[in-house]
């Protein structure tokens, strides 16, 4: 029975002298594996660092960046940035009727744009996770997704032609808006559809059917199980695509030029001023106009507990 | 107490009295079916469950019983026959307009809502004030003693207490007929007896239908006024737990309901004269030691065999058997000894003597 391996051997029956010594089993030295597996911060420090240092450079940094210049100035004669501390730029921002008009027209395309898309994307989510057969469920997403392999650039000169004087919208009967914010908020809902439409649908799939029988066994007729079951469900779904679609148009400012005719975004202030104006600080302050836009926005939504049922 | 639970609960309008007086059976299927695609889930299904039976639908998964189940309550629709609820076709009703109600075998909490208005959903659907509502809901987590827990979020129950909160929430609406998709799957053995026991009381107290879908043949007999074996969309064999253990129909049944010896129309004719297949259920075996020579009584049946496992079960032993001539038998041996009589169990190599009366010996059709 007892053989001079100290490694066991489940085959002891078929053991036989003639046979090659069998090959060492069990453990194997692996020092670095043993050394990951006792210390858990090492391990850790090693998985996260590399995607850690990232977002500080790309995230903070930038965003300190960002911050610093637009507390800067511009020499109006010789053009050189002047690096003493003043909030000049922000007193430009506020006084300055421009800059006001601008904010509000850009909140109102983005908002204007996010509750068309979630209105499309809600109805489209529902038939992809709960009506759709398995299969069509899935051409369904790739039909989604595949609009995003597409160019941005190609997209939205597609609409342009569409939307032009003699252009598809107007010889199929339905009439051209002409460029301007309509052609604007068309555009742009087309184009980040597909982040609302993903989210909500993710959010709905989690929603197993037993929930939605149930509510209909209990006496609930459709449009209370959609109100009282589904729509607090997907809130979070609604939520995140939104916030998707909602931030993406604030910083835009391709789209508007292409079909928005004289109109300017935020984003076509801040290209002029980094650019053909030459006020890198003035750009940056007006940088920060999505930013804090956003900022009061996701306070807002945090406050409500809309989050809280994820 | 039944015609005291329902009267403003029809929704339709129609009497209560006279479907509960009239002995119309509560539900009533004929020849029922229903197709995915080319399968056949439930392929002509038959069925009266009578007011305040408690019916089990037994069966294994794919069998056709959950759909029979959906069928009743709606969920699926039929592609040929007709559901009939307390004398009323149902059949094309939507599941809101029909006075049965659902436990789900995932239990199917609302995640949003707090246990109490779970509980109270369905009575918020039907538009009852919200004072009357809370206690109708608060009494009805009183009866599956959970009324402390009205506050907590489904998340924060374990397994069982959902399972009583999915209860609360059916009976709350005192519906005539109350459907049950495996509602014990997912709890651990002992919780398990503990709420047979319950849902057991449950009903008796309630004195409403209950069917109850279950693949657990143990639980099936335990809890059962009758009892209904599926396999392949059909019912194989209806009646009591009693008769369906006792006389199985068909080697289908005998075989999924317990365990059981199954002789085959060779092996019958060659132990009974008769060329057909028969069953015998393991505890009607006796076994003695290979020293018992005596010769077969009248209406016995006496094998010589080999032991060849022997399996210990706790309250007895399973014993498994090779014959001389080499039929396989199982024999289930209660241990009625004292507790150091480990010994006198049959080892494996032990030769036996089996015995067992020609009348255990059910024949199949």
């Amino acid at each position: 029975m007892s053989t001079t391996s100290s490694v066991p051997d489940a085959h002891e029956g078929a053991r036989n002298d003639q046979a090659p010594a069998p090959a060492p089993r069990g453990p194997v030295a692996r020092p670095g594996s043993r050394l990951l597996h006792r210390w858990v911060w090492l391990r850790l420090s090693l998985l996260l660092s590399a995607p850690l240092a990232w977002m500080v450079l790309i995230y903070v940094v930038a965003l300190a960046a960002l911050l610093i210049t637009s507390l800067w100035s511009v020499d109006s004669l010789s053009s050189e940035i002047d690096r003493t501390w003043t909030l000049d730029n922000f007193r430009t921002l506020i006084e300055n009727e421009v800059y006001r008009n601008v904010t509000v027209r850009t909140v109102g395309v983005a908002l204007a744009v996010t509750v068309i898309d979630v209105a499309i994307a809600l109805p489209i989510a529902f038939y992809m996770a709960k009506v759709a057969s398995p299969r069509a469920r899935r051409m369904l997403v790739v039909a989604v997704l595949t609009p995003l392999w597409a160019s941005y650039l190609v997209k939205v000169f597609s609409w342009r032609v569409v939307l032009s004087e003699g252009g598809l919208a107007e010889w199929s009967g339905l009439g051209s808006p002409g460029y301007g914010l309509t052609a604007v908020v068309i555009t742009q809902a087309y184009i980040w559809l597909p982040y609302v439409i993903l989210p909500i649908f993710a959010a709905l799939e989690r929603v197993p059917d037993s929930l939605l029988e149930a509510a209909g066994d209990l006496g609930a007729p459709t449009s209370m199980v959609v109100r009282s079951i589904v729509m607090p469900l997907l809130v979070p779904g609604i939520v995140a695509g939104a916030i998707f679609s909602f931030s993406l148009t604030l910083g835009d400012y391709i789209t508007v030029n292409i079909v928005g005719g004289a109109n300017q975004m935020l984003g076509n202030l801040v290209f002029v001023n980094a650019g053909a104006a030459n006020n890198l600080p003035l750009a940056a302050a007006i940088a920060m106009i999505p930013i804090v836009v956003m900022l009061v926005l996701l306070t807002a939504i945090r406050r409500t507990g809309a989050l809280e049922n994820i | 107490m039944h015609s005291e639970m329902h009267p403003e609960m029809r929704p339709d309008g129609s009497d209560a009295a006279g479907s509960t007086g009239s002995g119309k059976p509560a539900i009533r299927l004929r020849g029922l079916v229903k197709h995915f695609g080319d399968v056949a889930a439930v392929d002509g299904v038959d069925l009266d469950i009578a007011d305040g039976e408690f019916f089990s639908m037994l069966g294994p998964s794919g069998s056709g019983k959950t759909t029979v189940l959906r069928l009743i309550a709606g969920f699926e629709s039929a592609t040929a026959g007709t559901v009939e609820l307390g004398g009323l076709d149902v059949t094309k009703a939507a599941p809101f307009e029909r006075d049965v109600h659902t436990v789900f075998q995932d239990y199917a909490l609302f995640p949003h809502m707090s246990v109490l208005d779970n509980v109270a959903y369905g009575l918020r659907v039907r538009g009852v004030g919200k004072k009357q509502r809370r206690e109708r809901a608060r009494r009805a987590l009183d009866t599956v003693q959970l009324g402390h827990l009205g506050s907590r979020r489904p998340t924060q129950l374990s397994g069982g207490q959902r399972q009583r909160v999915a209860l609360a929430r059916a009976i709350v609406l005192e519906p005539r007929v109350l459907l049950l998709d495996e509602p014990l799957g997912a709890l651990d053995l002992k919780l398990r007896e503990q709420m047979q026991v319950e849902l057991k009381q449950l009903q008796r107290s309630l004195g409403i239908t209950f069917v109850f879908v279950t693949h657990d043949q143990e639980e099936a007999l335990t809890l059962s006024d009758r009892i209904a074996v599926f396999d392949a969309g059909r019912i194989q064999q209806l009646g009591s737990p009693r008769e369906i253990y006792e006389n199985p129909a068909s080697a289908y049944v005998a075989g999924f309901v317990g365990t059981t010896n199954l002789f085959d129309a060779d092996v019958s004719s060659r132990l009974l004269g008769v060329a057909s297949e028969h069953a015998v259920r393991p505890e009607r075996l006796r076994l003695s030691g290979a020293e018992d020579t005596e010769a077969a009584r009248d209406g016995e049946i006496r094998l010589d065999a080999v032991v060849t496992e022997t399996i210990y079960l706790g309250a007895g032993n399973r014993v498994h058997l090779r014959t001389d001539d080499g039929i396989e038998l199982v024999a289930l041996e209660q241990s009625t000894g004292t507790r150091h009589d480990a010994d006198s169990a049959e080892h494996r190599g032990d030769h036996v003597t089996v015995r067992f009366s020609r009348a255990d010996v059910v024949a199949l059709a």
